[in-house]
């Protein structure tokens, strides 16, 4: 239908893009976490498997690792239990408000991630707006330390930017499902709980799957939450990264760390998208 | 014209005792459009009702107001003497085959078919022979551990069906259930609905916008006019006898003649015949099939027959029979069918019996 010029000019854009932007960075990620830093500080391009060795030899990259993931969980559960009432309420009870509601799902997204995090940082602080709340009203006599520079507050935080991301596909799944199945379940005398357990739930399974995907997997690769907020206890994976691309200057082991974590993140995908399927009728 | 299935056996209660299920004064509107005014109706036991209408009607809305999903302005329901109106659906002893089956996309066929037991919570093994013989009702076993999506729409519908009688409803509601089916299934179908409602003697409400299946299926007719009943009766009586021109056209094919009455003749261009009317303007429902060739020509018109003469002007071949349009001499437009083998051309004779003229009103009754 097109001619061969005509589809060479419309593929090569993307091409060039996915190939510059993202297959030669992976590439050499992939190299740099075989090669070695010299004791001068110099990048030996000698292969090695000395970065994945070190990697699960030092306790510190493992336990960031998993504490990393259980933050990313509780982020997930937590984005989970306060987003799927949300939506559900947005799909079946908001009737002629659902758009209203729904931008201010959306609203959110457009403000700054740092100025949310900043945000949380002057609402937990010791002089912040809560302990000077609890303080006033007398249910404490001195600043609550733990809210600040916790896992506590960087589980908060994550959980109060990825919510939106839960909230979207559970949304969408639930409104997909067509009303006259509820309409059915009713029918042949399920009460409204029965219809939920039995019918709702179980076919907005796909979105609670990307919805959760999306809150775990955006939670553990983040930063500048735990940079922000997280104190010395709850430093988090990505941010040794940062410090083994910058500070520490040690490029190779940082990209075994980055693969790793990407490798992890792809099986997490792959397995939520082979579940999804198992759950997904049309 | 379709044939009506004889009943093998008669509806229990068409008289006298209690209806099933007594519909008084509902009246529904969506905003400021009334959907349904004041629709008063009675459905005995073992009955197969049909709803039917045009789309906007308003018989899908009055069937959701039977289901409970949605509520009446005002007006009251009874189930053998009890409000059924104030019920959540799924309190009722109704069930509803939905108009696009509305199976659970995530279970079995079998799951689908035991579901209302399920959620009441009967005996697993009780489920389990009850779903079993729902689903050799149906003839549909073999299918058992099927999901809806890779069966097809025929079978499909028979789940559907299954699914709600497994339950043994007090009434069935059917939502133009056939209407996504081919033709020749979809009669087959009718037939089959019809035995099995007979079977199970459960009443059934169908709903259609379809007169032909009204016809075949039904034991009476509600015809539904812009939210008010038109008519309510027998296939045969509303074919036979419609009341008002709107039944008379949509249900079969009829000429309309538009008349004076005087002095106990009934004038129609240059037609008369005697009838039994008061004076004033008329209006006649004439079947085509009941104008025939006439057999000896008087030349005019006597008490019992009606003579005329005509030419075809259009014809239209329907295998058995066909429809011929015929201009009178008199400029008078008719619609007449004949069997296709006695097919004639040219100066034409015909002929009716004035009792074959049904007086029909303009409309229902409003207020």
């Amino acid at each position: 239908m097109f001619s061969r010029a005509y589809r060479a000019a419309i593929t090569l854009p993307p091409l060039l893009w996915v190939g510059l932007f993202l297959l030669v960075p992976y590439a050499l990620l992939l190299c740099y976490s075989f090669w070695s830093v010299s004791p001068s500080q110099a990048i030996v391009r000698a292969w090695t498997l000395d970065n994945y060795r070190e990697l699960f030899r030092v306790n510190v990259y493992l336990q960031t690792l998993f504490r990393s993931m259980w933050i990313a969980a509780r982020v997930m559960i937590f984005s989970l239990l306060l987003g799927y009432p949300l939506a559900y309420y947005l799909s079946f009870y908001a009737g002629a408000r659902k758009d209203l509601f729904y931008q201010l799902v959306i609203i959110p997204l457009w403000v700054s991630y740092l100025v949310r995090a900043y945000a949380w940082k002057t609402i937990l602080g010791s002089d912040g707006v809560l302990n000077t709340l609890l303080q006033y009203v007398h249910l404490t006599k001195h600043p609550l330390e733990f809210l600040l520079y916790s896992p506590f507050a960087v589980v908060l935080t994550l959980t109060h930017i990825y919510t939106p991301f839960a909230i979207l596909p559970i949304y969408a799944s639930l409104e997909h499902i067509p009303r006259n199945l509820v309409e059915a379940s009713q029918d042949l005398g399920a009460s409204p709980l029965q219809t939920f357990w039995r019918v709702i739930l179980p076919l907005s399974i796909p979105g609670v799957l990307a919805g959760a995907t999306f809150a775990f997997v955006l939670s553990l690769g983040d930063f500048l939450a735990p940079l922000l907020l997280g104190g010395p206890g709850g430093i988090m994976i990505s941010n040794i990264v940062v410090s083994l691309f910058g500070a520490a200057y040690n490029w190779p082991l940082g990209a075994a760390i980055s693969l790793s974590m990407l490798l992890l993140v792809l099986a997490l995908l792959l397995l939520s998208e082979k579940v999804e399927k198992k759950w997904s009728f049309r | 014209m379709a044939t009506t299935i004889e009943p093998a056996v008669a509806p229990s209660a068409k008289s006298g005792a209690e209806p099933l299920l007594a519909i008084r004064k509902v009246a529904k509107s969506f905003g400021k459009s009334p959907v349904l005014r004041d629709i008063s109706l009675q459905i005995a036991e073992g009955e197969f009702l049909t709803i039917l209408g045009e789309s906007g009607s308003g018989k899908t809305t009055l069937l959701r107001i039977i289901a409970g999903f949605e509520s009446a302005n005002s007006g009251e329901i009874l189930m053998e003497g009890q409000r059924l109106d104030l019920l959540p659906p799924y309190r009722r002893r109704v069930n509803t085959v939905f108009q696009h089956y509305a199976l659970f996309p995530h279970l079995t066929v079998e799951q689908n078919v035991g579901y209302g037991l399920r959620v009441a919570r009967l005996p697993k093994n009780e489920i389990k022979a009850r779903v079993s013989e729902a689903l050799a009702m149906v003839k549909m076993t073999a299918f058992a551990s099927a999901k809806p999506a890779n069966i097809s729409g025929g079978q499909q519908q028979r789940i559907a069906l299954a699914r709600a009688l497994v339950n043994r409803p007090r009434l069935l509601l059917l939502d133009e259930p056939l209407s996504a089916l081919d033709a020749n299934l979809r009669r087959q179908m009718q037939v089959e609905l019809k035995s099995l409602q007979r079977e199970v003697g459960i009443s059934f409400v169908f709903v259609t916008h379809d007169q032909e299946e009204a016809m075949v299926m039904s034991d009476r007719i509600a015809l539904l006019r812009m939210g008010e009943l038109e008519q309510v009766d027998s296939p045969r009586e509303i074919y036979g006898r419609p009341a008002t021109a709107y039944a008379a056209q949509f249900i079969g094919h009829t000429n309309l003649l538009r008349g004076e009455v005087r002095a106990g003749i009934a004038r129609c261009n240059s037609l008369s015949w005697k009838v039994g009317l008061p004076d004033g303007p008329a209006l006649f429902s004439l079947r085509p099939e009941n104008i025939r060739w006439a057999s000896s020509p008087t030349g005019g018109s006597d008490i019992n027959v009606v003579q005329f003469r005509g030419k075809i002007q259009h014809q239209a071949f329907h295998g058995a029979t066909e429809l011929l349009q015929i201009v009178c001499d008199d400029g008078l437009n008719l619609s007449v069918r004949t069997a296709t083998r006695e097919s004639r051309h040219g100066d034409l004779h015909l002929e009716f019996s004035p009792a074959d003229a049904v007086p029909v009103r303009e409309s229902a009754e409003r207020g």
